[in-house]
């Protein structure tokens, strides 16, 4: 297969996706890229940078200060950058990267109409609508291109029954006062290497902020897309649910298909009031390298939520397809009495992917709670790892953990890995942990095939049982979506 | 129905096929009987497609179409089923699930509409009924944690999904205690017409008395050395296949 790097050019959005389809001839569909006139920061990373970004969002003192302070700390640490993870990728070097990138807008935007031509279309290419439309299957939008969020729909709306819904850098400037509450009060900056950075650096992300006894009456939903060349993108999202709350946000994730390497490092944090639910559902799609190994999103991330009040419930599922390296662990701090969290992953990797991922459940408040269900599948050459800690703290009476790792293996020459860490201080707990390891081989295949089923649907049939427990998590919408990038991702992975 | 014609076959270096004639026409049922090692399995898998063995020479014509150009896939859509010897496990996906996948596949094949949901569950409470087949296998995963017996009876149960007009079923006797033959054997037998057909590969005579063949065939050594009726079966249980290795001997020494 020819797996030339696609090269921009003038004529490319008019031409349509099939156009582009033809010239690149891979599977990564969303690997075009917008040619639109960009706002960017010099290369290389210093103070002056984190100057230029601060400048360019118009954040004030506060939020700058903040910034440096974070740096100063990062720079201290940047010889330790971490290397334990089940992974191997060359030396980043953070001077190589622009850290502020921004599609050029003519004027401020006040409705949704007014925003490039250019970058609607990429939207509606990536099968993302801004528009009002989407009301009807009740999702609203906030789009952010690179370093900048380009719209949010249904504000109003939300507006009318108090839930705030904007972009990170909108909401320095309108509710300081919640970010200066929050803002890394689950994440400190001192975390690790790449939540200093993030936090030095971020560019832009979601805000969500559901007043005490509001039920959110709609998916709110952020899409991510990196877009220039050379550029790291940090984004930073920060979900709070007060008391009585419910929220369910989704993230989708696609990026360009590039020759070098591009890091994602994003923070997430989400925090949970009394009798209060974040729902947060993944679904990631970053440009994974060529068949080869060649580019692809590192995608190192930090997300973490606490349940924070008594009965809080904070869930997290993921789909990771993409990127080349993805290394995360969301995470839930069960602080509240009878809190719970919930992790249910499926994380793919093909060709020369690498994957380590798992969760961190620390059970510290009383009769607290989590569920971990985490479905790797390897195919290709790639390694899939999944790291996983349960903790229970000494005055956590009554904790009860189940985790189930189960890894599918197609091929035999992929990894599946699991590293599960129990840590129980407290003799009331109750924990369980299920793995299995299967594979999918030749044999099932030609069993499918004898019953009048091809190749590739049989791939796909055996992946959605597999990973069916996980997908039933998704907001419905979303799940057809992903079953369709599993069944994209693990294309010609068998036979 | 079907006709092979001089098929020659084998497993990388090794020829295991060398030269089968045999006729199947629709209403029959002929048995393939022999010694281990002489080629029964590898001609099922053979006439299945399985890619690891190589046709080297020979022709195979199935309902007036050349068997040997179509993937193991069309071929189910033109009617043939193989009853697997070690049906495989597919873990997480439910035997409903894939067995409804299987018949719209087939269906998709030859131009029909595919079954609703509606549909598909009568038909399948219908061939459940006839097959004795319980509601609580449907469900589990696909072979995973099944018995020897349960694993043979789901082969056959698809086999009554699916409708071939050949089914080949290779040693589905295999593993299965007196009990168990005569419910496999009693779902093959109702599931006989005078338009479709069955090969039974097997070992042993005795799943013969349930489902009794119109042609006996001996395959020895990769040929087909001796035809008859149910008779040679009985021969063969009073007499082994020594008697049929010594006159091949005979033969190819004379």
């Amino acid at each position: 297969m020819n797996t030339d790097i696609y090269q921009p050019g003038k004529d490319d959005i008019n031409d349509g996706l099939s156009t582009i389809e033809r010239t690149v001839l891979s599977d990564y569909k969303y690997g075009f890229v917008t040619d639109i006139e960009a706002d960017e920061a010099p290369m290389g990373l210093n103070e002056d940078t984190i100057r230029f970004i601060s400048a360019k969002k118009n954040e004030p003192q506060w939020m700058l200060d903040w910034r440096l302070k974070a740096f100063a700390y990062w720079l201290k640490i940047a010889k330790e950058e971490p290397v334990w993870a089940n992974i191997k990728f060359p030396a980043i070097n953070y001077q190589d990267i622009i850290y502020y990138s921004a599609p050029k807008q003519k004027i401020a935007i006040d409705s949704l109409d007014q925003i490039d031509p250019e970058l609607r279309k990429t939207f509606e290419k990536l099968g993302i609508s801004l528009d009002e439309q989407k009301r009807l299957s009740g999702v609203a939008v906030d789009a952010v291109i690179d370093s900048v969020s380009i719209g949010t729909s249904f504000k109003a709306q939300l507006a009318e029954l108090g839930i705030i819904f904007c972009s990170m850098s909108e909401a320095i400037q309108e509710h300081p006062a919640l970010i200066q509450q929050y803002l890394s009060s689950v994440v400190p900056v001192t975390d690790n290497f790449y939540a200093a950075l993030n936090a030095a650096v971020f560019s832009d992300g979601s805000f969500c902020y559901i007043p005490a006894g509001v039920r959110c009456p709609m998916e709110l939903s952020t899409y991510f897309r990196i877009n220039a060349e050379n550029t790291g993108q940090f984004e930073r999202t920060l979900i709070v649910a007060e008391a009585g709350s419910y929220v369910s946000y989704l993230e989708g994730c696609t990026a360009p298909m590039r020759d070098e390497n591009q890091l994602h490092a994003a923070v997430v944090e989400l925090v949970a009031m009394e009798n209060a639910e974040i729902k947060y559902s993944t679904v990631q799609n970053w440009y994974p390298g060529d068949k080869q190994g060649k580019g692809g999103i590192y995608n190192f991330v930090t997300k973490r939520g606490i349940c924070k009040g008594n009965n809080s419930k904070i869930s997290w599922t993921q789909v990771e397809t993409g990127s080349a390296i993805t290394w995360k662990y969301p995470s839930v701090i069960l602080k509240g009495d009878n809190s719970t969290g919930e992790f249910y992953s499926i994380a793919v990797t093909n060709n020369h992917q690498q994957a380590d991922t798992g969760t961190k459940m620390m059970h510290i408040g009383k009769n607290t709670k989590s569920r971990i269900v985490s479905k790797g599948i390897s195919a290709g050459v790639s390694n899939n790892s999944y790291r996983g800690l349960v903790q229970v703290g000494k005055n956590a009476a009554n904790a009860r953990n189940f985790s189930q790792c189960d890894s599918l293996l197609l091929g035999d020459k992929c990894g599946a890995h699991t590293f599960p860490y129990i840590e129980v201080k407290n003799n009331t707990a109750v924990v369980e942990h299920e793995a299995t390891t299967s594979k999918i081989g030749e044999d099932q295949i030609f069993y499918c095939n004898q019953r009048g089923i091809d190749t590739e649907t049989a791939v796909a049939l055996i992946i959605n049982g597999f990973a069916k427990e996980v997908m039933n998590q998704l907001p419905m919408e979303f799940a057809v979506e992903a079953q369709k990038l599993l069944a994209i991702s693990l294309e010609g992975s068998v036979g | 129905m079907l006709s092979i014609h001089n098929l020659h076959a084998g497993i990388e270096e090794k020829q295991i096929l060398k030269g089968i004639n045999l006729d199947i026409k629709p209403g029959e049922v002929h048995a393939i009987m022999g010694p281990n090692g002489s080629g029964k399995s590898t001609l099922a898998s053979v006439l299945a497609g399985k890619s690891n063995y190589t046709v080297t020479e020979g022709t195979v014509e199935f309902l007036g179409k050349d068997l040997l150009e179509l993937s193991p896939e069309k071929r189910a859509g033109e009617g043939l089923f193989l009853g697997f010897q070690y049906p495989v496990e597919i873990p997480g996906l439910s035997t409903t699930n894939f067995i409804k996948t299987a018949v719209n596949e087939v269906r998709k094949y030859r131009g029909e509409a595919p079954l609703d949901a509606v549909s598909f569950l009568k038909m399948m409470k219908e061939k459940m009924a006839l097959m004795n087949i319980d509601q609580s296998l449907l469900s589990r995963p696909l072979n995973e944690g099944f018995s020897g017996g349960e694993k043979k009876r789901n082969e056959i149960f698809q086999m009554a999904m699916l409708q071939p007009k050949l089914a080949i079923l290779d040693e589905t006797d295999s593993g299965l205690d007196i009990d168990a033959i005569r419910i496999v054997a009693g779902g093959v037998n109702k599931l006989r017409s005078k338009d479709n057909a069955v090969l039974l590969v097997t070992h042993y005579q005795r799943l013969l008395d349930y489902i009794v063949p119109d042609f006996v065939h001996v395959l020895y050594n990769g040929r087909i050395v001796r035809s008859g009726t149910k008779e040679l079966a009985f021969e063969l249980e009073e007499r082994g296949y020594d008697f049929i290795k010594n006159e091949v001997n005979v033969a190819e020494e004379a």
